[in-house]
């Protein structure tokens, strides 16, 4: 065991403090509580195109593809880096995190020469049409279809719980191409422009009055066949190369937000007052931010564990199946934690500009996207453990 | 960058667990539960050949020199056979020793704590249970060139087959950290049976004990330093026996859903077991991630190394019995007898969430780092 940096990381991240001292942008002035939507998607593509433009975009990507070729620690530490400066996130992230390096993985030449480098600039943003109404957890039993005609696909049905395809440009879109296969054999990957005719995206208002997520509908949308990502019939395993990535990314960009969300709330408890002292005094309060403290602490030395084994000997170690469930739980957590510090004004629209009832009520969703905890856990028990398959997918 | 254990701590650990599968076999803890001491003299020769008993103390005392890092791949080891007996104690004592004593109190008590010929341990707990060191009230007061000790000390491990007890007591001066022998006039040892029949717990009386001022450790004001850092070496050891613990109640918990059948099937085929399965490798990898990391931070004397050692220790409290609870929950009701030997394992967990503060304790301790220092 060796938790020192080598000499040549050392210096990656002195470089990169340095350049984020220098250049992050002051915090957005108005709530960004609307995540991903007008002057704040502005601020945030703007911030991208200046970590681009400094090199820090999608640093693990090849050479070649506008990265650094950086191996996953130096991922770690920028994610720490961004921590510790507070700096904005990367509004391209799944561009950034999964498509970018599927492209990188299965793409052509003239796929990766045409996205790869405008995702990393922002240039277009990237959203993923996996999900549908009746495909949750069960994707690959996914309806919409796509037919061919001529040099083009024709897609005709529905997504939903797509996040940013209210600003995004392309989306990379699972369709079935073969309705006369098992389910995992019929299906193409496709990468969609969401400007064609026929895209239709309609905001879906969740239970905190934003709509981070959209329903997205074709209606005879033309793709071109030279925009299948893999071979057609085999999108899943495109998907799973998706899906891989998410998890080699593990929780990049997470710990960020939720530190200094942690950190701000401890910064309100040593100003507001319980019981004439102040709430960072009451032992009970103590006992739960610092459960929060332990409970995320341990999120980032699991996440920089699992990237360690991933760097280190290239493959996935098991522990890199429990992010997920920690991460989302913990945020669960945390946020009632946040309310029983707060107090009664947590509750208030008006209470810094609402971020904490907004928070609180965006979590329940944490444990639903991205794979449910139930689905972790499944997998957790079937591929970790060993244990018996439940059902039969 | 390697969060991992090393090849060499791999070989070392698997040493170590093919050492305790083969001497400490559950028949063997269980017979050592019954005694007074828990204590078997050739089975801590036998540690002591393989140069457990003196694994971090220095090469010139005898010992292997090697790292805490070194230490938990092993610990975790005498975690998942759940060794009876005072190496705990006995390293407690053994670091405290290295950090306080001088250069002959080293020689006198090391070696032979290395050669496995001296067990020894700390007795700090008073009626307060208080693990923080300024809550020793034991007085040590000075007769010409000696302390007298007159008190008692509670919760004290392995008292009853230690052959030092080091005792932290509060002379005009401060903290004193006094050597008493085994044996010694005016002290009296009682066994306080408890839940956990491997760690044996004693109440130690001092009716004017005398201890030569020069064989006291540590004539500084950095006593309470010395006292932290032996304990955090000690605790950290004792996290990675708890981790040992739950990965035997993982392993043995899911090899049990995957035999045992009800409704035709076998019960690992339920998502309401599977996902407790689930749960419990979430709580011992999160416990080894926290464990592997306090090791380092201590071994390295990172500047976070307390704060490091708060978190595994309190996350470990907590985890380790639940993950006990889930294991006797998933084996049903042979997991509630005293036939089935997760109830060692149970039992151990629970004795080791008090010993060095539980969750509470440390929860506090980091708020105080967390919260209450700003930078």
């Amino acid at each position: 065991m060796d938790l020192n940096l080598t000499s040549e990381q050392q210096q990656f991240r002195d470089e990169l403090r340095a350049w984020l001292a220098a250049n992050v942008p002051p915090p957005f002035a108005g709530s960004t509580n609307e995540e991903e939507k007008g002057e704040h998607f502005e601020y945030l593509r703007r911030w991208q195109r200046k970590v681009f433009d400094a090199g820090w975009a999608g640093i693990s990507w090849p050479k070649e593809y506008g990265g650094r070729g950086a191996a996953l620690i130096e991922q770690a530490i920028l994610t720490e880096e961004w921590a510790r400066a507070e700096a904005p996130q990367l509004i391209n992230q799944l561009g950034l995190s999964l498509i970018g390096p599927t492209i990188i993985a299965v793409g052509t030449a003239e796929q990766k020469a045409r996205f790869l480098p405008r995702i990393l600039s922002c240039e277009e943003v990237w959203c993923q049409g996996f999900s549908e109404p009746n495909s949750g957890s069960d994707v690959a039993s996914l309806a919409t279809k796509a037919t061919l005609d001529d040099d083009h696909f024709i897609v005709n049905g529905q997504k939903i719980w797509t996040s940013l395809a209210h600003v995004a440009d392309w989306c990379l879109l699972l369709v079935r191409t073969d309705p006369n296969v098992p389910k995992h054999k019929g299906i193409t990957a496709l990468l969609v422009d969401m400007h064609s005719p026929g895209v239709d995206v309609r905001p879906l208002k969740q239970m905190n009055g934003d709509a981070s997520f959209n329903e997205v509908f074709f209606d005879n949308v033309r793709v071109p066949v030279a925009n299948v990502l893999g071979e057609i019939n085999k999108g899943w395993s495109t998907a799973i190369t998706t899906l891989m990535n998410e998890r080699a990314h593990l929780g990049t960009g997470i710990y960020v937000a939720f530190k200094r969300n942690l950190d701000q709330l401890i910064a309100h408890a040593r100003q507001m007052k319980r019981n004439g002292k102040p709430t960072a005094q009451d032992p009970v309060m103590r006992q739960k931010l610092a459960q929060a403290f332990m409970e995320l602490e341990i999120f980032r030395l699991t996440n920089t564990r699992a990237l360690s084994k991933m760097n280190n000997q290239h493959v996935p170690g098991p522990e890199g199946s429990i992010l997920k469930i920690q991460w989302s739980e913990y945020n669960q957590r945390f946020q009632q934690i946040a309310m029983e510090t707060l107090g009664p004004v947590a509750q208030l629209h008006g209470f810094d500009n609402g971020k904490w009832i907004y928070d609180f009520l965006r979590t329940r969703a944490n444990t639903i996207e991205a794979g449910t905890s139930e689905i972790q856990r499944n997998i957790v028990a079937e591929r970790v453990l060993g244990l018996p398959k439940s059902y039969q997918s | 960058m390697d969060f991992d254990l090393s090849k060499a701590q791999k070989l070392l650990q698997q040493s170590a667990r093919d050492f305790f599968a083969r001497e400490c076999k559950p028949e063997r803890v269980r017979a050592l539960m019954a005694t007074d001491t828990a204590f078997d003299a050739e089975l801590w020769q036998a540690m002591a050949d393989q140069g457990f008993t003196g694994l971090i103390i220095p090469e010139e005392y005898g010992g292997l020199g090697l790292s805490l890092v070194d230490l938990i791949a092993v610990a975790e080891e005498m975690g998942r056979a759940c060794l009876p007996g005072p190496f705990l104690s006995t390293l407690w004592a053994a670091s405290l020793i290295q950090h306080a004593g001088n250069e002959g109190q080293r020689k006198q008590y090391l070696e032979p704590i290395s050669a496995g010929e001296l067990k020894a341990t700390v007795a700090l707990l008073e009626e307060s249970a208080d693990w923080n060191p300024d809550a020793v009230e034991l007085r040590a007061e000075k007769d010409g060139k000696e302390y007298r000790l007159r008190g008692a000390k509670h919760f004290v491990t392995d008292a009853g087959i230690a052959d030092l007890i080091i005792v932290v007591a509060r002379g005009d001066e401060g903290l004193v950290l006094l050597p008493v022998e085994k044996g010694a006039t005016g002290l009296t040892i009682t066994a306080t049976p408890g839940i956990d029949a491997t760690r044996k717990l004693c109440t130690v009386e001092f009716d004017n004990v005398a201890v030569p001022e020069a064989n006291a450790l540590a004539f500084t004001t950095k006593t309470k330093a010395a006292l932290e850092s032996a304990t955090d070496i000690a605790n950290v050891a004792l996290c990675a026996e708890m981790l040992g613990g739950m990965q035997w109640t993982l392993e043995t918990t899911v090899e049990y859903a995957k035999t045992r059948q009800q409704f035709g099937k076998p019960i690992g085929i339920y998502q309401a077991v599977q996902h407790q399965c689930a749960d419990m490798f979430n709580l011992t990898e999160s416990a080894r991630s926290a464990v592997y990391n306090a090791a380092w931070a201590v071994s390295e004397n990172e500047p976070t190394a307390k704060l490091a050692v708060s978190v595994a220790k309190g996350f470990c409290s907590d985890a380790a019995r639940e993950v006990g609870n889930r294991g006797v929950q998933i084996h049903g009701g042979i997991g509630f007898t005293w036939e089935h030997n997760i109830q060692l394992y149970y039992k151990r967990a629970k004795s080791s969430e008090i010993q060095f503060g539980d969750a509470n304790y440390h929860r506090e301790e980091i708020a105080r780092r967390v919260i209450d220092e700003t930078d």
